[in-house]
């Protein structure tokens, strides 16, 4: 009788699974942690440019956030394929950035009507005459605070 | 008699269900970016008689509408941009009252006076792509925060941070307003002897 008795047949040794969910919540409460939901559903593309000089945005209470950009693929046929800005989860005109502004500004709480920043998710192919629009829209009524919302990257990658 | 155990639930399926939701998490998951340039607006009232500024203390940047840079009417390359605004910041070519006493620049009496006096004035088309923009005004701004961060190390030798990384601590919420009140007057002397004046004139219409 020997010690080292083989193993019977080539029978593979079952892995043990019971780790596996804690592996998995694991994962899960990662993300579950690290998601933000967005707001409104993006209608533009939405390509951000690239930038290293930034700086932290404020928190999100503090915050609305202006989109523009050439309208995505499927809504091309309709909108055509002109960049336009969205507000909130519809396609706007210029003049209707301070009416928004307004009324997001009042949805705020009283001590935070003054600090708050205007976030501009601009598409980096946008050509500037729509921003500066939008920023004449912004100074008439008195939203000062911009933030130009960019990619954190060197510059470099703005070429293409 | 033999002590009865509790039936064992059978846990092999939680997985699954652990799986169902991390699939649904990473799905709708869209990491935020949530920082970028922050810049001020002017107000839109007039100014009756706008202050009368010296040519050689206004650093000029034209981006045209085929994203082309000129500054100082000069065609530039956006790589030297960052250096010709240093030096233009740099240059304390001031005399008497407006002699600038940190500053390291050549002092060229045809360049700007003193850092506080010097305005970079940026000036695009409405064609200008919205990349180049950024581009632009991330390299003026970087000027900026280069000479803020050399004059902060030479003020604050054994603070280990740079402007950058000490504004981005005061920034932060877990710094404890101790610590914030002890930063705050060191980054305001700084600032005051860099303040960022960027002037952005109307857009011209072709």
């Amino acid at each position: 009788m020997s010690k080292f008795k083989k193993k019977k047949g080539g029978e593979l040794p079952v892995i043990s699974t019971a780790s596996l969910p804690d592996i998995v919540f694991m994962l899960l409460f990662f993300f579950m942690v690290a998601t933000v939901m967005r707001d409104s559903t993006l209608m533009v593309k939405n390509k951000l440019p690239a930038a290293d000089q930034i700086q932290k945005l404020d928190k999100k209470d503090r915050v609305m956030y202006i989109y523009a950009g050439e309208p995505s693929p499927r809504y091309t046929d309709k909108y055509g394929s002109q960049p336009r800005i969205q507000l909130n989860d519809k396609f706007s005109t210029v003049s209707e950035v301070a009416a928004f502004v307004l009324a997001e500004r009042a949805t705020k709480r009283q001590e935070l009507q003054n600090v708050l920043t205007t976030s501009l998710k601009v598409d980096g192919d946008t050509k500037m005459g729509l921003i500066t629009d939008i920023k004449q829209e912004l100074r008439k009524v008195n939203a000062l605070k911009i933030n130009y919302t960019t990619r954190i990257g060197d510059y470099t990658q703005n070429r293409d | 008699m033999a002590k009865r155990t509790a039936p064992e639930v059978n846990a092999g399926s939680m997985a699954d269900i652990a799986f169902l939701l991390l699939i649904f998490f990473l799905v709708t998951t869209t990491i935020e970016t949530d920082s970028g340039i922050n810049r001020k607006l002017p107000p839109i009232e007039d100014v009756e008689d706008p202050p009368i500024i010296k040519q050689k203390n206004i650093f000029t940047v034209v981006v045209n509408k085929n994203n082309q840079l000129l500054v100082e009417e000069e065609l530039t390359n956006i790589e030297d941009l960052r250096l010709l605004a240093v030096e233009f910041l740099d240059n304390g070519g001031g005399e008497g009252e407006d002699a600038c006493n940190f500053c390291q620049g050549p002092g060229d009496p045809k360049s700007s006076d003193n850092p506080v006096k010097a305005i970079i004035s940026l000036k695009n088309d409405r064609e200008t792509s919205y990349k180049v923009y950024i581009s632009v005004q991330n390299e003026l701004v970087a000027a900026y925060n280069d000479l803020r961060d050399r004059e902060f190390l030479r003020l604050n030798p054994n603070g280990g941070l740079t402007f950058v990384e000490a504004y981005k601590k005061y920034s932060d919420p877990r710094t404890t307003p101790d610590q914030k009140k002890l930063l705050k007057p060191k980054l305001d002397l700084v600032k005051g002897m860099f303040p960022q004046k960027l002037s952005e004139a109307e857009p011209s219409k072709n």
